[in-house]
């Protein structure tokens, strides 16, 4: 069937079956099972309520329970298993024996580092800036742009920064112009410099999600109460003593989600990688590391290993974040 | 601040220049994509970017001298001009590849074959022989000029209408799309239901939920694209559209709740009450009250999920397959990326036609996107 097609058909199959089971299943409960007529409807009205969450719930359970629960524990399952046959931890072991993981956790751990504390560092120092200046919205939006591009677009981007001609050719990577025109004796292949590449790499990741830390900062220097400003600078507080020690400690929780945040971003990196280097010049990250040994080793055992490596990095995250979560829930 | 202490303070032109140098180099990037998008393979191999935004002095390729020839009083003149473009300014030119800047403008060449060519400072050439041009060989002109900045539509003619490196980017287009919009719509109905459930029904176990959808927010992608793959494998629908859309409703869902959740529980109580009082069913309820005054909310998710689905590569290289009519923008830039790197004119402009839509979006609809972003994340 024509692709087109199929996905106007999916949209009104998809739709219509969501309303239809919604209304039909409420219809039900409500007339059927649990009249709320009779000498009885009190009660029946009370078990409709009970259960009727439920069927609100219900596909989004399965399609959480199905996507995202069952995986974890498939891919953990996957990873003790080769082709087929238990093998115990033999997969962990074979992946840690391999340089090129190692490479990837030690690439990871200086992305984990640099990227979210850049970030947040950039966006928070812009959205100060822009806060109080007429054109503010401008800029906001011109630096919050990046993020609606793709990872691979962006690094399409970066790569004409960093491109590198012959030696006496002109240059047409703005980086070496710039650093010839500087004084550096020849052009340079930035991204086969070992470990200084993946410093390079992280810019464009850098680029993206500053957008991201600066539009969630700025509401949230917005939400800091004028009064407390305003003493401040009653007592003689400079512009940087008032942003340090006034504005910072008020927003550090929102910093902190942003940090947490970029974080997860920082682990998921694939594109960025494989479009602009495919991990070599020792570039490699855990996720390009796992789609590698899935996608063209065809290997699930390992795959899946390193997938769960990278569930165990997350998790202090998921940990804190749902700790927060009921805690505002209480 | 400057209410408060009476006078502006020097320290607001710093900002403003600070803020001009941040945006102009997170501008920067994209905008010499933009400008290399529309110049020619050549122009782009031969000088930066930056250099095409002013006139600059560069080494013409070759120009062929052509035209029709006129008979004056003692031989055959052919008269014309190098360039299409008015403002160029000849310095030297050459017309062997041995010697590039033999002559300058204005000079005359003798050449073979009785031949003289003059070429002028504004890339007029005149070129005189004895007898008719129709049996000699015309000769090629190397100048070394400034010429005004050229652009051109054609790289993205190409991109569009001819396929490259096997795939039709204007298929790519296509498929994106129709990977996009399914993909965006069907969660948001799915996680409304269960976002209102969570908000104002209460039932034993409702914040366990809540708690359960925070944490498979932060599940990486990446932990359940192989189980999947073997379970669309498993179940018969393969690698396909089908298996995209259902990936993506899944994948999507968390953030769906969690955004819709928020925000329905700021919804006024009153409202749900008076309604439950005057005999309305939930499901009514819903549908009348919650949903309209949830369109912020729900645009959004929307917004945010067209994107993500729009940009992603990682869930359509596994769950979709690459032939034409399935790869989407994603696979086929990292594609012409391998294959055509080194032709920048075909990369930039492929880039930009994938690009286009959610940029169009995003400065559409900025103010839903940002405030999805902010959905409980301001503490």
């Amino acid at each position: 069937m024509n692709p087109a097609l199929q996905a106007v058909v999916t949209i009104v199959v998809g739709v219509g079956g969501c309303i239809g089971y919604f209304w039909l299943s409420n219809f039900i409960l409500d007339t059927v099972i649990f009249p709320a007529s009779g000498p009885r409807a009190g009660r029946n009205i009370n078990r409709a309520n009970m259960v009727r969450p439920w069927l609100f719930l219900f596909p989004a359970l399965v399609a959480l329970g199905l996507y995202l629960a069952y995986p974890v524990v498939a891919t953990f399952l996957l990873s003790l298993h080769d082709d087929g046959t238990f093998v115990g931890f033999a997969n962990y072991a074979q992946m840690m024996s391999e340089d090129k993981f190692w490479e990837s956790i030690g690439n990871n751990i200086l992305w984990l580092l640099f990227v979210p504390a850049a970030s947040t560092a950039f966006g928070l120092l812009i959205a100060q800036l822009t806060d109080r200046i007429g054109w503010g919205n401008v800029a906001k939006s011109l630096i919050f742009m990046p993020m609606a591009i793709s990872f691979v677009g962006a690094s399409v981007i970066w790569k004409l920064i960093y491109d590198a001609r012959p030696a006496g050719q002109e240059q047409i990577g703005i980086l070496n112009a710039i650093y010839l025109w500087f004084g550096g004796d020849q052009p340079m292949t930035w991204l086969t410099i070992p470990f200084w590449n993946s410093f390079f790499l992280m810019a464009v990741l850098i680029w993206i999600q500053a957008g991201f830390a600066m539009v969630i900062l700025s509401a949230a220097l917005r939400g800091i109460p004028e009064e407390t400003i305003e003493a401040a600078v009653l007592d003689g507080a400079n512009p940087f003593q008032v942003f340090f020690k006034i504005k910072m400690p008020q927003i550090m929780g929102t910093i902190v989600v942003v940090w947490t945040t970029i974080t997860i971003v920082v682990l998921k990196v694939f594109d960025i990688v494989l479009a602009m280097t495919n991990g070599q010049w020792e570039t490699q990250v855990l996720a390009n590391y796992m789609y590698d040994k899935f996608f063209r080793a065809f290997d699930t055992g390992v795959g899946s290993a390193s997938a769960m490596v990278i569930m165990l990095l997350v998790m202090p995250i998921l940990v804190w974040n749902v700790y927060n979560a009921r805690k505002e829930m209480r | 601040m400057s209410l408060i202490s009476g006078r502006k303070s020097g320290l607001t032109w710093a900002v403003h220049i600070s803020t001009l140098c941040l945006v102009l180099l997170w501008v920067m990037p994209t905008f010499g994509l933009l400008v290399s998008s529309f110049r020619t393979g050549d122009q782009i191999s031969n000088s930066g970017w930056w250099q095409a935004l002013g006139a600059q002095e560069t080494r013409v390729p070759p120009i062929r001298i052509s035209g029709d020839e006129v008979e004056t009083d003692g031989g055959f003149t052919i008269a014309g001009n190098l360039f299409g473009v008015d403002g160029s300014n000849v310095t030297l030119w050459g017309t062997s590849s041995q010697a590039t800047q033999a002559y300058e403008a204005g000079q005359t060449a003798d050449l073979s074959d009785g031949m003289k060519l003059t070429v002028v400072a504004d890339g007029s050439f005149a070129l005189t022989a004895p007898d008719s041009f129709s049996d000699k060989r015309l000769p090629r002109v190397f100048a070394t000029a400034v010429i005004p900045p050229e652009f051109s539509l054609d790289n993205y003619r190409t991109v569009l209408f001819s396929p490259l490196a096997g795939q039709s980017i204007g298929q790519a287009f296509l498929n994106t799309l129709t990977v996009s919009i399914p993909a965006t719509i069907i969660p948001i109905l799915v996680a409304a239901f269960a976002a209102y459930a969570l908000a104002w029904m209460r039932f034993p176990g409702r914040a366990l939920l809540v708690a359960a959808v925070v944490g498979l927010l932060v599940v990486p992608l990446q932990l359940a694209l192989i189980p999947l793959l073997q379970f669309h494998n498993w179940i018969g629908i393969g690698k396909g559209y089908l298996g995209i859309w259902l990936a993506h409703t899944g994948f999507g869902l968390p953030l769906a709740i969690y955004l819709l959740r928020n925000y329905m529980v700021g919804l006024p109580k009153d409202i749900i009450e008076n309604a439950r009082v005057d005999g309305a069913t939930e499901f009514q309820i819903f549908m009348k009250i919650i949903l309209p005054l949830s369109f912020p909310a729900l645009a959004s998710f929307a917004i945010f999920q067209f994107l993500w689905t729009w940009n992603d590569l990682l869930v359509a290289l596994v769950f979709l397959g690459t032939s034409n009519d399935q790869q989407v923008l994603t696979g086929n830039l990292v594609n012409l990326m391998g294959s055509r790197g080194g032709d920048w004119e075909i990369l930039a402009s492929s880039a930009f036609v994938s690009i286009a839509v959610p940029l169009i979006v995003f400065f559409a609809m900025q103010k839903y996107l940002v405030r999805g972003l902010l959905a409980g994340s301001v503490k």
